[in-house]
């Protein structure tokens, strides 16, 4: 892992796990916060980019506050030799933001791929959601909408074991909201 | 909540592919031709009425620590209290009620496997309540950087339901 191959980049990813400041040259705050140069910290970000351990780099909006509040997570119960051709459909859908396989918990959970639908109101996404049903053919599977209606935590995910102050990242399959 | 006609573009234009130069804010300022400032204050003007939780680096959730989705059956009467210890664990984030027999849904994060591990141990200890624990086994789609439509209801969107949490649980576990 990347991460761990020098303390500059345990640091640097510990840096900006908490955003990038709204400073006019805001790799060089961090930079001079880690003393590295600034060359050094836009390098390393574009390397960890290119690499594909940095996803994407950019403003993380809170939906909620946009007005996407019918916020559907859609659990689906499918045949392990379908769940990879359902998975990549329901992916394919504009109004699917997450699409996941998790591990069934039998008895209690036989639900096996998720996927979450983020919208204005309850009404649009069930609309959204009986026409991607009837467009792949789904109509029959096993399936629950879990809407959520309040929320007590809304913040990103906490990675770095450096990161002593209590600020985080998010990563996007996490970022549910 | 007025969301202003730079703010929008900035949000459509810029949830991935920010620049990664000495000076982005006037890079964005450039093309949007407004000043550097005008791009910084609207910045934080966003962040302060938290429609922007942050101008991020999104990391691979795989490659840089331990994630998984988990979930408790709590009775209405203990939610509240349940929810709030949950809250109290630092690595769980995104802590939501949902219309289901398993009602509360949290996302706990980990440098690594072992120490989600003792988090989810650590949970079911204090809220003494079986946790469901369910790992991602395959990512199809992720992106959460959809573009957001702001023609309706632009000037009046309902503020989203955040439960304050009791000062009397703030800075247990």
């Amino acid at each position: 892992m990347t991460m761990t191959e020098n303390l500059f980049h345990q640091q640097l990813f510990a840096a900006v796990e908490q955003g990038l400041p709204l400073l006019p040259q805001p790799y060089l705050a961090i930079a001079e916060q880690i003393g590295a140069s600034e060359d050094a910290v836009i390098n390393t970000l574009n390397i960890w980019q290119q690499q594909g351990l940095i996803r994407r780099l950019g403003l993380v909006v809170r939906h909620r506050k946009l007005g996407y509040c019918a916020n559907a997570m859609v659990v689906w119960n499918v045949t392990d030799t379908d769940v990879d051709d359902i998975g990549d459909q329901l992916a394919g859908e504009s109004v699917v933001t997450l699409c996941y396989q998790r591990a069934r918990v039998l008895p209690h959970w036989q639900y096996n791929l998720f996927c979450m639908i983020h919208g204005k109101d309850k009404a649009t996404v069930l609309q959204q959601l009986a026409d991607i049903c009837q467009r792949h053919q789904l109509e029959s599977i096993e399936k629950e909408v879990l809407f959520s209606v309040k929320a007590y935590k809304q913040q990103g995910g906490r990675f770095s074991s450096l990161n002593k102050q209590g600020k985080a990242l998010i990563t996007e399959d996490i970022a549910h909201d | 909540m007025k969301i202003s006609l730079l703010a929008q573009q900035l949000i459509n234009a810029y949830q991935r592919g920010f620049p990664l130069c000495p000076k982005p804010f006037l890079h964005l300022a450039e093309q949007f031709e407004v000043s550097e400032q005008a791009v910084l204050s609207c910045l934080e003007q966003l962040l302060e009425s938290g429609v922007l939780s942050r101008l991020g680096v999104v990391f691979d959730h795989k490659q840089v620590g331990a994630s998984t989705l988990a979930a408790l059956c709590v009775t209405d009467e203990k939610l509240d209290y349940v929810a709030h210890t949950v809250n109290q664990f630092s690595g769980v984030n995104h802590n939501y009620v949902r219309e289901h027999h398993f009602n509360l849904w949290f996302v706990v994060t980990a440098p690594n496997a072992d120490i989600l591990q003792q988090t989810l141990t650590a949970i079911e200890k204090s809220t003494q309540c079986e946790v469901l624990v369910l790992p991602m086994e395959k990512s199809f789609h992720i992106d959460l950087a959809f573009p957001i439509d702001f023609t309706s209801h632009s000037d009046n969107f309902p503020e989203p339901e955040l439960v304050a949490q009791p000062a009397s649980l703030q800075g247990i576990a």
